[in-house]
């Protein structure tokens, strides 16, 4: 039921509204609206009941296991919460002079640092407020590095099939052709197809590995070496960040621009769509054009960076700080872990995939590419479940639900049919996912007996079987009173 | 798997049939109808529009994913099934009725490089492999 569905005309719900009105205001009169706004009147009590129950309702990381992982978006600690909205961080001005503000600055100059320290770049910038900005910063730089050096030549980014459709977007947004290379069946680049690709017309490479084929890719210093060759800069995609934190740096790849996604690996929120944070960090090479602001540390004082101190930068893409109370979560939980607790997090992340992984195996459960680790994700294939008894993905994953479990990602990547995409990550316990397996197993079970039960499925949740298809079809987003 | 015989195929999974007027029709598989699913948006050439071989010039969505649909000649666009646009489900109810665009091809090389129904059907073995 619709908030509106419980208003009634001139019901007013006003204990909590402003006891006098202001005498005056400075609208003029041709601005302000004749009519009244049409929104629902309903009562404080019932305004509570409605989203208290929406609430009951929804599935989420404080109610059920999430095998969505860092891909969608992983625990967040309260601490960090709690501790970001220290009245000192919310009452700050982002307007206000820096000699005021040097606990925030000092806050963001040290995620900086513990950010280059971590994935081995040369510097960061902050300012991004999401992964696909981030993306489009790091190919505006490459492109502005090629035009510094008069390498104007250069109109093609290489990505591998395998890729977020982020990547192509980004590169296509920022001028240049996308050239897109396959994979082989282990779930590696092509190596030859990558030489074959790489040119004098060869701008970079956007790479994300582990790869969303939750793999990682093992020739990533070769395939550095035959792009640098070439003339052309390489972009890692911190998608998968996850699983290697701590431990691989994205610098000692060889990657000259990296973007980090705040909001998956540094664990801040990010439901409903946003808001992101995806700082950007570089190699030596590309320092001069990080967008600004940038925090500096200098004879003791902290301060923006900006267009006067670096004068080839790309620009600003956020007003003041991007996120920063985004930031500022991300800043409290890697100092909450610490170094060792960021290692912590991919050697857990990658023994909760590589356990999971290995209990659907015995259970029957075809891995899609079983000769491979997993990294913090691995992916099932239901393609032979589904040529057998007709229960597909999908199914499983709505059947899912009604064993208490949300569904892991489906249909994606769309490289392997059928696909379950699994990501347990670092913080659930071993009795979580022996409670998942065993749920596993029952819908195995269930799909051997009772097939046309399964596709009927979810059984038990407040809504049955959503038809998709009708939802898609026939769009029904604005509510309208009756008559 | 149906196949028709007398259409010729591409890699990419679109059928081609050759028309009486030397103009191409041009639809999506059975095999991609079934991969991508129910179908609910289809986005088609502009009449007029001239493309390239292999060019992507039109979009299925479904609800699991989006598709490009590549051209498998170079030609001239002479028609679009704007009937598919208004009813998408009629891709997944009969594929090869449901076409999606006429090509007036620019070359007859390109026509003799598509693959025949014994290829393509080798092609749809392979990738179940």
């Amino acid at each position: 039921m619709l908030i509106f569905e419980h208003s009634r005309k001139n019901r007013l719900n006003y204990s909590q509204a402003p006891a006098t009105r202001p005498a005056k205001n400075n609208i003029p009169d041709n601005l302000k609206r004749k009519t009244v706004p049409l929104l629902p009147e309903v009562s404080e009590m019932d305004t509570v009941r409605h989203y208290t129950r929406l609430s009951q309702k929804n599935f989420s990381i404080d109610t059920e296991f999430y095998p969505l992982g860092s891909c969608t978006m992983k625990y967040n600690p309260r601490a960090c919460n709690s501790l970001a909205m220290l009245p000192q961080f919310l009452s700050r001005h982002p307007l206000a002079p820096e000699d005021t503000g040097q606990g925030f600055l000092a806050c963001m100059y040290e995620l900086q640092e513990i950010l280059k320290d971590v994935t081995g770049m040369s510097a960061v910038s902050l300012t991004s407020m999401a992964g696909a900005q981030g993306e489009l910063i790091g190919i505006t730089m490459i492109r502005a590095y090629h035009e510094a050096h008069g390498d104007t030549g250069r109109t093609e980014i290489i990505i591998p099939d395998a890729a977020h459709g982020t990547n192509p977007a980004t590169a296509v947004m920022c001028g240049y052709k996308v050239i897109e290379i396959p994979t082989n069946r282990d779930g590696d680049v092509d190596m030859e197809a990558l030489k074959a690709a790489v040119g004098p017309r060869t701008a970079g490479l956007m790479l994300t590995n582990p790869s969303t084929l939750g793999v990682f890719e093992k020739k990533v210093a070769e395939m550095s070496r035959i792009v640098h060759e070439a003339g052309g800069l390489l972009y890692y995609d911190g998608a998968n960040l996850n699983a290697v934190l701590g431990k691989v740096k994205p610098g000692d790849m060889g990657f000259d621009v990296i973007h980090m996604n705040l909001h998956k690996t540094f664990s801040t929120p990010h439901g409903g769509g946003g808001p992101g944070a995806a700082p950007v960090g570089v190699a030596e090479r590309l320092l001069p054009y990080l967008p600004i602001p940038i925090v500096a540390y200098e004879q003791g004082t902290y301060r923006w960076l900006t267009e006067k101190d670096r004068p080839q930068t790309i620009g600003r893409l956020s007003a003041h700080m991007g996120n920063a109370g985004v930031l500022l979560r991300a800043y409290i939980y890697v100092r909450l872990l610490g170094a060792g607790g960021m290692l912590r997090i991919s050697e857990y992340a990658t023994l909760n995939a590589n356990y999971l992984m290995a209990e659907l195996r015995k259970l029957g459960f075809e891995i899609a590419y079983p000769n491979r680790r997993a990294s913090h994700e691995f992916i099932v294939t239901m393609k032979e479940i589904k040529d057998k008894t007709g229960v597909s993905a999908m199914h499983l994953a709505k059947r899912l639900l009604d064993k208490g479990f949300h569904a892991p990602t489906v249909y994606f990547p769309l490289l392997v049919p059928e696909c379950l995409l699994i990501e347990p990550a670092e913080t659930e316990s071993k009795e979580t996912l022996d409670h998942f397996v065993a749920a596993m197993k029952e819908i195995l079970d269930e799909i051997a007996a009772q097939p046309d039960m399964v596709k009927a499925a979810p059984h038990d949740m407040p809504l049955r079987k959503i038809d998709d298809v009708k939802a898609a079809r026939e769009l029904d987003l604005v509510w309208n009173p009756a008559g | 798997m149906s196949v028709p015989a007398e259409l010729k195929y591409t890699e990419s999974h679109e059928w081609v049939r050759l028309e009486a007027d030397g103009s191409v029709t041009v639809g999506i598989t059975q095999h991609a109808q079934e991969l991508l699913g129910d179908m609910v948006f289809v986005q088609l050439p502009d009449v007029g529009r001239t493309l390239a071989q292999r060019e992507d010039c039109a979009v299925v969505e479904s609800v699991k994913a989006a598709s490009d649909i590549y051209a498998p000649v170079g030609g001239e666009v002479i028609a679009a099934n704007t009937d598919v646009e208004s009813s998408p489900e009629k891709i997944n109810e009969d594929c090869y009725a449901a076409w999606l665009f006429r090509l007036k091809p620019a070359s007859a090389d390109e026509i003799g490089g598509l693959l025949d129904a014994g290829g393509y059907q080798k092609l749809l073995d392979s990738e179940a492999h």
